[in-house]
């Protein structure tokens, strides 16, 4: 049965490596719900967050095809229940005189978004969440026109302590004893 | 200071000099020992070209006659040496020739370094002329690819690709090198990778796992060896036969892990998938203990996978964590080189003999002999079978030669039949199975080990898609033995079309030009054989000949290859006839 999966995959900050891995999905028929890639804790390395809609089994296949791209140091694949995990949406409202504000600032605050800034005749709300929740603000606004939506990707951390800390560690000693063969 | 570092400090005379990227690209290619180079200039990466002009008297050049030849030949020369292959070719249309041999050598885990010329950095998407995004074509065939585009990052980049290339699973890799960073100069020192930190190519092998698979052999009734290519790539065949040996185990081999283990060794019981012996395929539904080395369940090996070995509890030896249970489903996964860990696996388990399951696999062999075999080599009918062609060759060579195969119906009998008694003497496509490969492949395999012969089997189809490189082999006076298989069909797909296709031949008859007088007008010696008591003497005359000789044979026009395992059925249900 296919359930999502949130991958975490941990590379060498370097060009292509992106597309290197998006190809393992796309030569699988995996669709990528979301992807977001940001620079880690760890200067110079960088972490990627990419949800797929998947059965286990071939998930399993694809983070061990992951791992072996010779520049990612570690990949890990979690579901729903081992993350915390949120994404961000923003969205834009046009001040016009049909619409009510008192109720617009009454849907804003019941769904724990904000109003971000009000440029001239624009607000901008911001809310944070799980998919449904910034989905349902996004259905709550449509009476007030919404003139545009955007939601990140997933942003995920696990629940339990972090292994990646220690294999880093293990990497970087084992390549040490390497070089200096 | 060991002996490597003092070569290499030799050969870089010019070790802190101001030279240009092109020239450090040589530099760097002789600080890996590299002594040939297949390739084809053009635009890009002409710069690097006219470096090399300064170095010929110390690395052999050898021009072919499209990319895609230069690629092939690379690996034919890798999969004979064991050093990887050299290619160079120029940016776009000659980058894009090279996918094909890319994508060959990343199935089928040959190491090979290429580098191909790209337009100015200043340029790179601007739609140039010859531009194209070799970056991105060749990532999902490459092990490793990166781009350079400054003279600086040439010595490590080279660097790393060989490493890359040939450590852990072997593999492809592609340095796409802009055409300013050749010609900008720089102050060049060369120092080889050894490691780098997100890249463990030999993971380190858990004893546990070993005892836990001793534990399994030393119990098991009816064990089985299954081996690939991977004994050849970590250079186990010592290490293998002592396994056997010790253990009693009867051994199959995969298409790339023949030559592994010599046909004769009285353990080798034959070849395993879909056009393999009658035993290996038929007993792997019954041993108890599956012990697989170096190889990675290929669906041609398995057949129908659900119904494939479900009785035997399967060990795994393997170097590369992403085989472990992508195909088959292991009980102990021994992850490591495959040298260090049959040499632990065989210190581990009991001496043992398996007579009785030994006997089952030769029982097998007596019938395929009597419904397969000796009608293949011994035919009664007129006309000429693949199989006493290639039992004929190897006679002559007494089973020392190199024997390289294209993709086909004669790549399956010469693999069948064709006998050896040294590791890295086959060398075919297997994973990818690319017709064309042979004739380049040949080619290079001739230029790594100069001292063995080497044939090529080539069917009459696959010869017309790289028949261009003959005009390489006449260049070079490489001598290869080339012999064609004619038996006027794309012969693989004829088949299937007569067995689950109705015979209805569609687009698989050939009307071939005059091979014999195609050849001689590149200037290769050839003639023609169609007759049973003429193959000897034409074979002898082609094996006497000095130089590359082209014989073309004239075969059974609609001959099956049996045994044979039809596409999606089980092991067990191959098919004799």
């Amino acid at each position: 049965m296919k359930k999502i999966f949130t991958i975490v995959i941990f590379t060498e900050n370097k060009i292509g490596l992106l597309s290197r891995i998006t190809s393992l999905f796309t030569q699988r028929h995996i669709n990528i719900e979301s992807l977001t890639t940001s620079e880690s804790e760890y200067t110079g390395i960088h972490r990627f967050t990419v949800v797929i809609h998947e059965v286990e089994d071939k998930t399993k296949k694809v983070v061990k095809q992951i791992e072996k791209q010779v520049e990612v140091l570690k990949a890990f694949c979690f579901t729903d229940e081992d993350t915390i995990y949120s994404e961000i949406a923003l969205y834009k409202i046009r001040l016009d005189e049909t619409i009510d504000r008192v109720a617009l600032e009454a849907v804003v605050n019941t769904n724990g978004a904000f109003i971000k800034e009000e440029i001239g005749e624009f607000l901008i709300i911001e809310k944070t969440g799980h998919k449904e929740q910034t989905h349902q603000l996004f259905e709550e606004l449509k009476p007030f026109k919404i003139q545009g939506f955007v939601r990140s990707g997933r942003v995920s951390l696990s629940r339990t302590f972090s292994t990646f800390s220690q294999h880093l560690q293990y990497l970087e000693t084992h390549s040490k004893e390497i070089i200096t063969q | 200071m060991n002996m490597q570092t003092l070569t290499v400090e030799k050969e870089v005379e010019k070790r802190n000099e101001v030279i240009t990227g092109a020239e450090a690209v040589i530099l760097s290619l002789l600080a890996e020992d590299t002594d040939t180079i297949f390739g084809y200039p053009g635009g890009a990466i002409m710069p690097i070209y006219d470096a090399l002009y300064g170095y010929l008297d110390r690395v052999h050049h050898v021009l072919t006659r499209h990319e895609q030849g230069a690629i092939h030949a690379g690996q034919g020369y890798a999969r004979v040496s064991g050093k990887p292959g050299v290619v160079f070719a120029t940016s776009g249309p000659g980058a894009t020739n090279l996918i094909t041999g890319l994508a060959d050598a990343k199935i089928d885990s040959t190491p090979l370094v290429c580098i191909t010329g790209q337009v100015p950095f200043a340029m790179l998407g601007t739609d140039a002329f010859q531009e194209t995004d070799v970056i991105s074509l060749s990532m999902p065939v490459t092990k490793w690819n990166y781009q350079v585009t400054k003279p600086e990052e040439i010595p490590a980049a080279i660097a790393k690709a060989f490493y890359i290339a040939t450590s852990g699973r072997p593999g492809p890799v592609v340095l796409d090198i802009t055409k300013d960073a050749q010609f900008a100069t720089f102050n060049f020192d060369y120092k080889k990778c050894r490691g780098f930190r997100s890249y463990n190519p030999k993971p380190s092998i858990d004893i546990e796992s070993v005892k836990a698979a001793a534990e399994l052999i030393n119990t098991a009734k009816r064990p089985y060896v299954l081996f690939g290519q991977g004994v050849i790539l970590s250079h186990a065949e010592k290490e293998l036969a002592a396994f056997v040996e010790k253990t009693g185990i009867p051994a199959a081999w995969t298409l790339l892990g023949l030559s592994a283990m010599p046909t004769d060794h009285p353990l080798n019981v034959g070849m395993l998938g879909m056009h393999g012996n009658y035993g290996p395929n038929k007993l792997t539904n019954e041993c108890d203990v599956l012990i697989a080395v170096g190889m990675r369940f290929d669906d041609r090996v398995t057949g129908n996978v659900s119904t494939y070995a479900k009785q035997a509890k399967v060990i795994h030896l393997e170097i590369d964590p992403a085989e472990i249970d992508k195909n088959v489903k292991t009980e102990v996964a021994v992850l490591g080189d495959a040298k260090e860990s049959l040499r632990l696996l065989t210190e581990h388990c009991h001496a043992n003999e398996h007579t009785e399951w030994l006997d089952k696999f030769h029982e097998h062999a007596r019938i395929e002999h009597e419904k397969v075999i000796q009608a293949e080599l011994h035919p009664s009918k007129e006309g000429l079978t693949m199989g006493e062609v290639i039992r004929r060759v190897n006679d002559l060579t007494d089973g020392d030669a190199v024997v390289v195969t294209d993709v086909g119906q004669h790549q399956m009998v010469a693999c069948r039949y064709a006998h050896f008694k040294k590791s890295k003497s086959n060398i075919t496509s297997g994973g990818l199975g690319t017709m064309g490969f042979c004739l380049p492949a040949a080619l290079g395999a001739k230029l790594g080990a100069p001292g063995r012969e080497v044939v090529a089997v080539i069917g009459d189809g696959g010869f017309q898609m790289t028949i261009q490189e003959l005009g390489t082999i006449f260049q070079v006076q490489a001598a290869v033995k080339i012999i064609i298989l004619n038996n006027e069909f794309l012969g693989m797909v004829r088949q299937w079309q007569q067995l689950f296709f109705d015979k209805r031949y569609s687009s698989t008859e050939l009307v071939n030009p005059d091979f014999v007088a195609v050849t001689k007008g590149f200037g290769v010696e050839a003639s023609r054989v169609t007759e049973r008591d003429k193959l000897d003497s034409s074979l002898k005359a082609m094996f006497d000949h000095p130089g590359p000789y082209l014989l073309e044979v004239v075969v059974e026009k609609e001959d099956n290859v049996f045994p044979m395992v039809p596409s999606g059925a089980s092991v067990d249900e191959i098919r004799l006839e």
